[in-house]
Formats: structure tokens, C-alpha cells, sequence
């Protein structure tokens, strides 16, 4: 019964914040509390012969009923709550005032309408309302003080009567307003801990498809090697089988040779056979180090530092990226310039995930070029090659060794990817190490290549990822590892 | 019979050197080497109006072997060289680009020197 009344007031607001319409509903149970608490003083008043203060209760009663109808056009809830607060000081002023001043049964009602505003319009109104309250019961104390004579409108034969319904009335009202509050706040907590919940799930999901995003993105950036790790062995393979088939040839001479006699020439092939041995053995290893540099970037990072050749690492994953570039783009072409600083020996970091920015590094540039030069005119049919165009798409890979000025104890390692092609233009710089902000088009780029090797490189390893990039000329990436 | 070998592994000098010794001491084949396109085209340029079978890889840092080949044929006339081109990946891209250009003849790596030394004899 009374929820539908309330209900009734209460405006249709979807456009405003939970919190505005918990606001809304407490005021509205607030005023429909007041103005039941408002007839059982009329009631009281009647049966103590108070009309003063019967009139004033209705005439309150009646302002309650018409802001309660513009709360329901929407009115701001903030106006009602204050006006409400008006209209109950006024009233419950206008009662003590003539049923005895200062010493009112009365007075302590004042104490509902801070109370009540405070609980509703927040710690202003609730300020604002309880300074007019004190205010009040001093002017009141005062004007006894001063020996001002209040009148006493009500049948004082039922003071009695009329002094206990007063208290017990502010008792329950300050109750019943407290419940209500207490309601909603129970039900807004309750709100909370089911969105946090749900904030909870949400985010634990995310985190898993994180991690496959992260598994996804080592796999597709293997799936770009797999070409290029493929030529890379086929290369080294090829010259394994060919030295070891010319190397029977040649030991089958040399068996001749020896029958014969002649020893000068077995001697020399046999320094041909130990030459091309130590070269099958030379490209064994290389396909060795490719397979083991394969399986060491899918498997999930060791976590661990480990002192590693900064150089070679970078070499091989700019093979390996030229090679997988190359066998899925066939017009693809690009100059590789590297420049090693070879003073630099084994830093310690964790290959995997420095390999992984590296490539990723690299990937994008040549990326970066070969969009630049898609974009170039085609070369004129039967033109000559060198005038075909101007632009030659360059990838510079350099590593340098920064020794810190005296006296500093750390110095630094400094791995520098830079491409000649179209640049990151100014809106996109901000957004590039965000997580899944990519320029490729969809299902090219997974958004998240960039962003690991930032995290690489800051958290894992305590470093420094820097770009630097001019539109239309190129972009200079530098990392830079503390050693 | 003049041959140019061109590919970036430096290593298939001694393949090649080993592999056609007979011939060589033979002087029935001489080879060069060049291991970049660049390379290739300074060569060219040295030794113009030389009768020169050209071996060519596909996949190299820089001029690839492709490009290599459309810019022979497209400036060296006289003599026409013949261009052989060899590639790790025997797919038919490659092999159309190489026709399109006008490449003699197309091998897959890994290559069959016996085959090869055949090819060389015709």
C-alpha cells in the first residue's frame, strides 16, 4: 500500500544516475512518511483542542500533497528536498510558536528536519538545515530569556496527553525515516556487490582471453617465420647433402690416387674432404640454431635472464622476418643495413621476449616499407632499373653499447629498428602501445605486438621503448636495456 | 663455356669449385661468382659481349634473382645470355615471374649437380 503510493510519485527517469533516483524514491518516502506523521498530528492536535496547530498541520499536509505531484513532473530532487525542509521548519515553527515557545512539547521536532535532509539531499543540506534548527531553538530560549510570553493555544487540561504524543510522534518519525533509508541503502549495497561481482567475472574472462590473445599472437608471428625459418634450413641443408655427396666423390679419387701412388693428391683431397667436413659441420650447426631459436620463440617465456648475444639474436630475427616476408610477398624486396656494435658481448636478458620485440620491430618496418612502396608508381614498362623509382625501402637494424658518463655505474644497451617508410602519423603515435589498437586491416594485425614489447621492455626488463617517427619519412624505434 | 653463379651463400664457390673440378681442370668450364644481384651486374658490365650462362637464386637480400633477370634481359642483347634461375621454393609464382621475364631455365633447390652438368653439355 504504502510502496504504491510512493511509487506512484516517483518520475520516470532513465536518463539519470542510479544514485540521482535512490535520491528521488528516499524523498518521496520521506514526504509520504511526513505527511502520515502529518495527520496523526492533526489528529493529536484535535483531540487537545489545538486549532492553531490543526491548521498549520493541513495547510503543510496540503503543501506535501502539491510537492509531491511537481517531485512526480520531475522537478530537481535537490528543490523538493529543500523546499520540503522549508515547509516542515515553517510548520513545525509555526506549532511551537503557539502551543508554548520554549517550552513546547513541540520543540524537539525540530531536530527531524536536518535529519530528514541530511539523509536525502546529502551533508549541505543536512548542514544548511540543522544551523536554521539551533537557530531556531536560541531565538526561542532567548525570547524566554528575555521573559517574552508565548501563547499557549491548545486546552491545557490535555497537556498531558498532548506532550506524550508529541515525543512519542518525533520518536517514530526519526524511526520510520531511518528504516526507510536503511531499506534503500541495504538495497543499493546489495546493487553494488552484484555489479562488482559481475565486474568480477567480466574481468577474470578477460584476463583468460588475454593470455590466449598473448598465445595467439606468438603463434600467428611464428606462422609469419615458418617461411622464412624454412628457407633458412633448406639453405644450410642443401650444402650439409651436396659436401657430404662431392666428399664421397672426392675420397673415391682419393682411393684411386693412393693405388696409384700418388700421395700429393690424396693428401689434397683429403685437405678438401676435412674442408668441406668442417663446412657440413658448420651448416649443421646453423640449422641447429634456427630450430632451437624456433622452438624457443613458441614455447612460453622461461622468465629467466640469461646472458645472450644481442647481436646475433637481432641478426637472426631479421633474417627470418626478411625470408618470411619475402616467401609470401614475392615482389617484396627491401635492403637490410646492419650496423653491430661488437664491444657489446652478452647482455642478460630474457632472448625469448627481447626476440619477440625484435621481430616485432622488424616486421613492422619492412611492413612499413613495403606499404610505402606499394604506393609509388609502377615502374614504366621496359624502363631501366635504377630509374624505375627513387624510393629504395630500407630497414637499418644497429645495436650500440651507451657507456654511462663518469662516474655513473650503469650503462645501457641500445637496439635501434629503423625504416624509411610512410611514418606513424600524429594521431595514431598516441595509441601505438596501446593493447589492440592496429592500423592493419582487420584479421592482418592483432593490436597486440606493440604493446607486449612495450611491456617487454619497461616491466620485464626494466628498459625503455622510444619512438621516433616523422610522417612521410620514416619511424626510428629505439630499446633501450639497462645492462 | 663461361658461367655466372650468383647467390648470396658464399659457400657455394667451394660447392660449385668441387663439384665441377673435372670440368674446370678440364677447362671445359670456367666459373664466376658473383653473391648479390649488384654484384652480378658489375660483372656483366666487365665483361660485355662475353658469352655467359648466368645461375641465378631467387632469394636474396637486396636485388633479387627476379629482378636480376628482367634487368639482364631487358639491357644485355648481345650476346643474349642464358639465364638459369634457382629457387628454395619450387611454387609456380616464381616460376611464372621467372617465364615472364624470360629466364631460360627454372631449377628447385636442392640442385641436382648431375642434372645440372647435363644441362651445362647441351
Amino acid at each position: 500500500m504504502f510502496k504504491i503510493i510512493v511509487d506512484f510519485f516517483i518520475p520516470v527517469q532513465h536518463d539519470k544516475s542510479a544514485e540521482y533516483q535512490r535520491r528521488v524514491r528516499l524523498l518521496a518516502y520521506a514526504i509520504v512518511v511526513t505527511m502520515v506523521f502529518a495527520l496523526f498530528y492533526v489528529t493529536t492536535s484535535w483531540v487537545a483542542g489545538y486549532f492553531t496547530g490543526l491548521s498549520i498541520m493541513m495547510g503543510s499536509w496540503i503543501c506535501y500533497l502539491i510537492l509531491l505531484f511537481l517531485l512526480k513532473q520531475g522537478l530537481n530532487v535537490f528543490k523538493v528536498a529543500n523546499i520540503f525542509g522549508l515547509i516542515g521548519i515553517v510548520s513545525i515553527y509555526g506549532s511551537i510558536y503557539f502551543s508554548g515557545g520554549f517550552e513546547s512539547p513541540v520543540l524537539p521536532w525540530l531536530a527531524s528536519t536536518p535529519i530528514v535532509l541530511l539523509l536525502i539531499a546529502g551533508k549541505r543540506s543536512g548542514y544548511f538545515w540543522a544551523i536554521v534548527a539551533v537557530l531556531i531553538v536560541l531565538t526561542f530560549g532567548l525570547m524566554d530569556y528575555l521573559g517574552f510570553q508565548f501563547p499557549k493555544a491548545y486546552d491545557e487540561s490535555k497537556e498531558y496527553y498532548f506532550t506524550l504524543s508529541c515525543q512519542t510522534g518525533l520518536v517514530l518519525i526519526i524511526f520510520f525515516i531511518s528504516i526507510v533509508f536503511e531499506n534503500l541503502r541495504v538495497k543499493a549495497y546489495n546493487q553494488v556487490t552484484q555489479q562488482k561481482e559481475a565486474l568480477e567475472t567480466t574481468l577474470s574472462e578477460l584476463k583468460a582471453t588475454q593470455s590466449q590473445l598473448i598465445q595467439a599472437e606468438k603463434m600467428a608471428s611464428l606462422g609469419e617465420l615458418t617461411a622464412g625459418i624454412a628457407h633458412e634450413i633448406q639453405n644450410p641443408l642443401n650444402f650439409v647433402n651436396n659436401f657430404s655427396e662431392v666428399s664421397i666423390e672426392l675420397l673415391d679419387e682419393m682411393k684411386i690416387d693412393l693405388d696409384r701412388g700418388n700421395t700429393d693428391d690424396a693428401k689434397e683431397l683429403a685437405n678438401d674432404v676435412i674442408q668441406n667436413l668442417e663446412k657440413i659441420n658448420h651448416h649443421g650447426k646453423r640449422a641447429d640454431a634456427i630450430v632451437k631459436g624456433m622452438l624457443q620463440h613458441s614455447r612460453s617465456s622461461s622468465g629467466v635472464k640469461e646472458p645472450t648475444n644481442i647481436n646475433a639474436l637481432a641478426d637472426e630475427y631479421l633474417r627470418l622476418a626478411y625470408h618470411g616476408l619475402r616467401a609470401k610477398d614475392k615482389s617484396f624486396n627491401a635492403t637490410m643495413k646492419t650496423d653491430y656494435d661488437e664491444t657489446i658481448g652478452n647482455i642478460n636478458i630474457i632472448p625469448q621476449d627481447i626476440g619477440r620485440v625484435i621481430l616485432n620491430l622488424i616486421t613492422n618496418a619492412f611492413y612499413a616499407v613495403n606499404e610505402k612502396k606499394q604506393q609509388a608508381p609502377p615502374p614504366p614498362e621496359g624502363g631501366i632499373l635504377n630509374q624505375r623509382n627513387n624510393y629504395e625501402p630500407t630497414v637499418i637494424v644497429s645495436t650500440k653499447l651507451i657507456i654511462p658518463p663518469s662516474g655513473g655505474q650503469r650503462g645501457a644497451v641500445q637496439i635501434v629498428v629503423a625504416d624509411n617508410g610512410n611514418g606513424i602519423p600524429q594521431k595514431a603515435l598516441d595509441k601505438i602501445f596501446q593493447p589492440f589498437f592496429t592500423t592493419k586491416p582487420t584479421g592482418e594485425g592483432t593490436g597486440l605486438g606493440l604493446s607486449m614489447s612495450y611491456e617487454i621492455v619497461t616491466k620485464g626488463h626494466g628498459g625503455e621503448l622510444k619512438v621516433e617517427t616523422k610522417e612521410g619519412e620514416g619511424s626510428v624505434f629505439t630499446i633501450v636495456l639497462p645492462v | 663455356m663461361k658461367i655466372l653463379v650468383v647467390d648470396d651463400e658464399r659457400d657455394i664457390q667451394t660447392l660449385f669449385e668441387q663439384r665441377f673440378r673435372k670440368e674446370i681442370k678440364e677447362k671445359a668450364l670456367e666459373f664466376a661468382f658473383a653473391f648479390s644481384g649488384e654484384e652480378a651486374l658489375v660483372y656483366l658490365n666487365q665483361h660485355e659481349h662475353e658469352k655467359v650462362l648466368i645461375l641465378s637464386d631467387i632469394n636474396m637480400p637486396g636485388m633479387s634473382g627476379l629482378e636480376l633477370l628482367r634487368h639482364i634481359k631487358e639491357i644485355y642483347h648481345k650476346p643474349p645470355p642464358v639465364v638459369m634461375m634457382i629457387t628454395a621454393y619450387g611454387d609456380a609464382e616464381n616460376f611464372d615471374t621467372a617465364k615472364k621475364y624470360g629466364a631460360d631455365d627454372f631449377l628447385t633447390k636442392p640442385v641436382d649437380f648431375n642434372m645440372l652438368k647435363e644441362k651445362f653439355k647441351q
